[in-house]
């Protein structure tokens, strides 16, 4: 079993745009190491830009975010973002690029290259070798996901960051790739943080929950907790629609079987 | 004509190695442009409004408006920097290519997807590393095409390089036009649009395989491109060892072409080797010869001293050549070796039988007429000085007055489409169409007296200066009439040697 991942500390993180809008609010919490945390809430909540101060994509406004204790401010922002993992929703596969390339980028990057470990990333998440060759836009939805979290990975990162990773996805492929993170989570032993707008998602695959809104996290339990009703009102709200889902579900089930 | 048709070859060389320069300089100067104007909104703006204004001015003005800066900047940093020729085309294209290069730029860069530069930042792409591996092949098919827009511009513009004394395919375009030998104008035209499809093609091709990620193939394409580039400019390389060719400068019209070759068939017996730079610009002739670039041509007396020396009294013909060779001699070391016998001077025609029926005999007569009457020029007449001067004198005022080329401005007098014309007073058409000449009794227009003009570095040579002393005085104004109807007639024409060779014959110089 490898080293776990961070441990992350958000010191009064807060984030005021431009035009005065304040998408992070005074945030201070901790992140063990080794944890799938989810970040839920609704667009705007603030859950994304939260994400990206991780890596830096966004300078916190006031506050500082640290690493095992190391300021990510510290030394420029492409040396930390090679360390960290990052996946996100549009997946921005370079489009001139073979898959093979795509995953082998991160590599480039930091002047290295490696067709061997480019490989055993594809076969890591379930992607055939044939598609190695193949242009991004050869492949399905969910195939080109897969390929993002091979290239996300592919440095062998110890944090992993995902914003809405599997938004755009069917709800199929969806399971299958969260069930397919969840499991290098465990077997890599990283630390992964994830935004997701969806509730059961958060439930099914992450160890800890924090809800936002406007800015601010307003909740923050383990799914059990959350499902036995901590949390408060809002996260009550989330966690009620997978919850009167499933229980329509299990009625329906019911009566078929009658 | 076979002759003209030769030169197709040196002049298509010469332009391809212009153009391709100036696409290689408005390169180099675009590409860091646009990528500043693509990260910096504000800066992009400006500068892509720069370039849409140099787009506006038409690429003849654009041209010309080269040889006053560059002759400014010159005087500047206290000479040395040639306002005509080369430099001039160069910048004037390069400028204008901008515009396509820099625009596909910033829209390619622009169209790129957010989401790709997010993962590169993501990925840990450095801004080097990201210009490289990310944007510059993104944004390459749109940047290409912009190159390629360029490309078949310059080609096309390059044309125009003949008014500041850039030999170019326009020589033939020019020397057609002026002299109605459309198989020239043909020829120089079918040449430029050959060039433009050559190299457009070339860029496609290299673009096609850049996209397919073939760069052997890419590479090839643009090695032939170079090749090209360095084969046309192969004379340039030749020539270091002998003597220089002399360079005999002629100005946009058929009389200016036929001494030229006069005079370039002269100096060639003498054992020079000469070329010819035809096609200048009225303006910028006279720089040409002081600053060297051309070592000889004919000016008109009239023609310096209103437009260059800025004199509005108009003193007889001899004083008047005297006074003039002093002050182009004085100050700008140009000798005026002699006037060669005639004038050319401006003079206002018209129909015959109109003007007789008109009862108009000369410029006071026409005064009361004018009203009723539409007035043709050449293309510079009408902002010449001595227009000025005779509506300063006579108190014209015609119903319309428009600008013509020469040919098309007797044309247009023949049509009917114009009643009055300023016509030139060497002309063959005015006997040849029954022309009247109408009289100058105020004496407004000064005399124009053909002047062989000398550059600077010619001064001491007498070898040069006695092969062309035998035409000072030679040539009358009836045998230059016939001269230059020869090649300006419809019907048998001949070509401006053709026309030079029987005046060297009718005045006998041929020894």
């Amino acid at each position: 079993m490898p080293a776990s991942g961070p441990a992350i500390a958000f010191e009064r993180v807060a984030k005021v745009y431009a035009d005065g809008t304040a998408a992070v609010d005074d945030v201070s919490l901790t992140v063990a190491p080794g944890s799938l945390v989810a970040l839920v809430g609704a667009s705007g909540s603030g859950k994304s830009t939260l994400l990206k101060t991780i890596n830096r994509l966004v300078v916190p406004s006031a506050g500082r975010v640290t690493l095992d204790g190391v300021d990510v401010a510290d030394g420029p922002p492409p040396a930390l973002r090679r360390r960290i993992g990052y996946v996100f929703q549009e997946v921005g596969l370079f489009p001139h690029l073979s898959v093979a390339e795509n995953v082998g980028l991160p590599l480039r990057v930091a002047g290295r290259r490696d067709d061997d470990r480019v490989a055993a990333m594809l076969d890591l998440v379930d992607l055939p070798a044939a598609l190695a060759t193949r242009l991004p836009a050869e492949l399905s939805g969910g195939q080109r996901q897969r390929v993002g979290v091979a290239r996300a990975l592919v440095t062998g990162p110890r944090l992993l960051l995902m914003d809405e990773p599997f938004g755009a996805l069917d709800p199929v492929t969806r399971e299958a790739l969260m069930e397919s993170v969840a499991r290098l989570h465990r077997t890599l032993a990283l630390t992964t943080v994830m935004v997701t707008h969806d509730m059961a998602e958060a439930l099914l695959a992450a160890d800890r929950v924090l809800v936002m809104e406007r800015g601010r996290v307003v909740a923050d339990e383990t799914p059990a907790a959350l499902l036995a009703g901590a949390g408060g009102e809002r996260a009550a709200a989330l966690v009620a629609v997978p919850r009167a889902q499933a229980e329509r579900l299990a009625t329906l089930a019911r009566r078929g079987g009658a | 004509m076979s002759e003209a048709l030769a030169r197709v070859p040196a002049l298509a060389a010469q332009h391809l190695l212009l153009a391709l320069a100036a696409l290689l300089l408005a390169l180099a100067l675009a590409l860091p442009l646009g990528l500043l104007a693509a990260r910096r909104r504000r800066l992009g703006a400006a500068v892509l409004g720069f370039a849409s204004l140099v787009q506006t001015i038409p690429s003849l003005a654009l041209l010309a408006l080269f040889y006053p800066a560059l002759l400014w900047l010159s005087a500047l940093v206290g000479g040395g920097i040639p306002a005509l020729g080369f430099l001039p085309a160069l910048l004037a294209l390069t400028l204008y290519a901008l515009l396509p290069i820099v625009r596909n730029l910033v829209t390619g860069l622009a169209g790129i997807d957010r989401a790709l530069l997010t993962a590169a930042d993501g990925i840990g792409m450095t801004a080097a590393q990201k210009l490289r591996w990310v944007e510059a092949p993104l944004v390459l098919p749109v940047a290409m095409a912009g190159v390629r827009t360029a490309a078949v511009w310059t080609i096309g513009a390059a044309t125009l390089s003949t008014t500041v004394g850039q030999p170019s395919l326009g020589d033939l375009i020019f020397a057609g036009l002026q002299t109605q030998a459309w198989t020239l104008v043909v020829a120089g035209c079918v040449g430029a649009a050959a060039l433009a499809l050559a190299v457009d093609s070339l860029l496609g091709f290299a673009e096609r395989a850049a996209g397919q990620r073939q760069w052997r193939r890419m590479a090839a394409a643009l090695a032939l491109l170079v090749a090209a580039g360095a084969a046309a400019s192969a004379p340039l390389w030749r020539g270091g060892g002998g003597e220089r060719a002399v360079v005999v400068g002629a100005k946009n019209f058929s009389e200016q072409y036929i001494l030229a070759r006069l005079i370039g068939a002269r100096l060639e017996r003498a054992g020079y080797s000469v070329t010819y730079r035809d096609g200048l610009g009225s303006a910028v002739a006279f720089g040409a010869v002081a600053s060297g670039a051309v070592d000889v041509y004919v000016d008109y007396a009239g023609t310096l001293w209103t437009g260059t020396m800025t004199r509005r009294d108009t003193p007889p013909r001899a004083r008047l050549v005297a006074e003039l060779a002093r002050w182009t001699e004085r100050s700008r070391g140009v000798t005026l070796l002699g006037a060669l016998g005639f004038e050319n001077a401006y003079a206002f025609a018209m129909r015959g039988a109109d003007a007789r029926a008109r009862g108009i005999a000369s410029l006071d007569d026409l005064v009361a007429a004018a009203p009723g009457l539409r007035l043709g020029a050449d293309l510079e007449f009408l902002d010449r000085p001595e227009w000025a001067a005779i509506r300063a004198a006579y108190p014209l005022r015609f119903a319309a007055a428009t600008p013509y080329s020469p040919t098309f401005m007797y044309r247009a007098l023949a049509s009917g489409r114009a009643d009055v014309i300023s016509a030139f007073s060497s002309d063959g058409r005015i006997a040849a169409e029954h022309l009247t000449v109408l009289s100058d009794p105020r004496g407004a227009i000064p005399s124009y007296d053909a002047v062989l003009l000398l550059a600077p570095i010619r001064r001491g040579d007498a070898r040069f200066r006695a092969a062309l002393a035998p035409l000072v005085g030679r040539i009358p104004v009836a045998a230059m009439r016939t001269a230059n109807y020869l090649v300006d007639r419809d019907a048998d024409k001949k070509s401006p040697e053709e026309a030079a060779a029987w005046l060297a014959d009718k005045v006998g110089l041929t020894e």
